[in-house]
């Protein structure tokens, strides 16, 4: 008899494990509480970029984009797939060493980079001010629209004979069962949860919360730029007093369209817009590309990532609930990382050997009191 | 009742003259000329004013050469240009 799994969450991680399992002989069932890639997967930006703040962190993203270049090489287009690259703009000449360093660090893990004077960077993109320091272009890197990807992902699972239930709010997740709101329960032999935001209400324990960012897209200017455009600052930028970080990121959509961030803001409640915050984000993007000033930005909102208190994503089996897997807390990186997070969930689940280091990922982390025990 | 002054004014949709009044906005006119479309969906759907009030965006036009102006939030003026998407301009 097949191993039935229950998915909980059909955001963009979600439903990349879901699909991941199936493939590996799973009965599996996905669920989610109103339908797939509506919540987070529909807030974000959509850049699968290679991040390097950590090596950990640079392996698990070129995993994962790895595996996104596999998908779009079986599904051309699914999601307006752009390869884009991403272009690093360094302000000074601190950030260029960075850049530098960056360029230096993505070639040696075979992820093509350049690095670039402020000259090459001016010609590359026009936009941009003039008098930059420089920068580093990265080629591989792509953006794409989340929301479209999830849900063409959760039809692909329905195809390859998995289940897919919507509208179903999961309040109760022990051993082998779900309860749902309606009080009705779901009996499965293994659980996923990759709720996002809810996950911490799901599990105590498990403390993801909310950061918070803000983001503007424009009316379209077709031809006006064509790579993701970021600060070296972006990772780095000073939080101040009101804990509001700021870094410019401007990616071109393929409409044209241009979309604006970014911030990271805690202690937030509510997805509301903060016109301060949303004020510094459009302003951190108009120094870099001016033109920005006389264009039309026609909608702005705020969504929540769901952040982990280490910054790393919790990928693996809950420490206390036998059967119980995380993916979750991918804070801004889930959709990047949503593939490398199936495929470290399917080879534990396996019992496989992972192809990077799956245990600086591991939820039993989280639990001081766990480790204690075999201290 | 107040009365209220208005007087004529003659613009273009589409290159086709029209005379409404200065007291009417773009999108009002766009409604009297038949001309029920400003702009097209990225899957080439007509689109047209929605809210009036300047926060759908769906009635975006060009208005004397200038893309992205908001039709519900402009005056009629005499001499304007008005070019939508659905009758083949850019927005």
């Amino acid at each position: 008899m097949k191993t039935r799994l229950a998915v909980v969450g059909a955001g963009i991680v979600g439903t990349a494990c879901a699909l991941k399992l199936q493939e590996e002989g799973s009965q599996v069932t996905l669920i989610d509480a109103t339908s797939p890639g509506c919540g987070v997967t529909a807030a974000g930006m959509g850049h699968l970029v290679a991040l390097d703040e950590t090596d950990q962190e640079l392996d698990l993203c070129l995993l994962s984009l790895r595996l996104w270049n596999d998908f779009f090489k079986e599904f051309p287009g699914t999601g307006e797939v752009s390869q884009c690259g991403t272009l690093w703009v360094a302000e000074n000449e601190a950030q260029l060493l960075e850049a530098q360093h960056r360029a230096a660090r993505m070639n040696s893990h075979h992820w093509q980079a350049e690095a670039l004077s402020g000259q090459q960077v001016q010609k590359l993109e026009p936009a941009l001010r003039p008098g930059l320091a420089g920068g580093v272009r990265v080629f591989g890197d792509s953006v794409v629209y989340p929301p479209k990807i999830a849900h063409f992902m959760a039809q692909l699972l329905i195809k390859r004979g998995g289940k897919l239930l919507t509208g179903k709010r999961v309040t109760d997740i022990t051993t082998s069962s779900l309860i749902f709101e309606d009080g009705s329960k779901f009996n499965t032999d293994l659980i996923i949860v990759a709720a996002g935001l809810d996950v911490a209400r799901l599990l105590p324990g498990i403390a993801v919360f909310g950061r918070k960012g803000h983001l503007a897209i424009t009316d379209r200017y077709p031809g006006r730029l064509s790579h993701q455009i970021v600060s070296m600052d972006y990772g780095q930028a000073a939080v101040t007093a009101d804990a509001l970080a700021v870094a410019a990121n401007v990616q071109p959509r393929a409409s044209g369209q241009w979309l604006i961030g970014s911030c990271r803001q805690d202690q937030q409640t509510d997805t509301s817009i903060d016109t301060n915050a949303l004020g510094a984000v459009l302003q951190s993007a108009m120094k870099l590309l001016p033109c920005l000033a006389d264009m039309q930005v026609i909608r702005a909102w705020a969504g929540m990532r769901p952040a982990s208190p280490d910054g790393r994503p919790i990928i693996g089996p809950h420490p206390e609930i036998p059967g119980v897997w995380l993916a979750a807390g991918h804070e801004g990186l889930g959709v990047t990382t949503a593939m490398a997070t199936a495929s470290l969930l399917a080879d534990q689940i396996a019992g496989r050997p992972c192809a990077i280091d799956h245990q600086h990922y591991l939820p039993e982390r989280l639990f001081p009191s766990l480790n204690l025990k075999y201290a | 009742m107040p009365e209220y002054d208005t007087s004529i004014a003659k613009i273009w949709i589409n290159g086709h003259s029209f005379e409404a009044s200065d007291d009417m906005t773009v999108a009002a006119a766009l409604m009297c000329h038949d001309s029920m479309g400003t702009r097209l969906s990225m899957s080439g759907q007509t689109r047209f004013a929605v809210c009036g009030m300047g926060v759908c965006q769906e009635c975006r036009v060009r208005i004397n050469g200038q893309p992205h102006r908001l039709a519900c939030q402009e005056y009629c003026r005499s001499g304007m240009v008005i070019q939508t998407e659905t009758a083949g301009g850019t927005p």
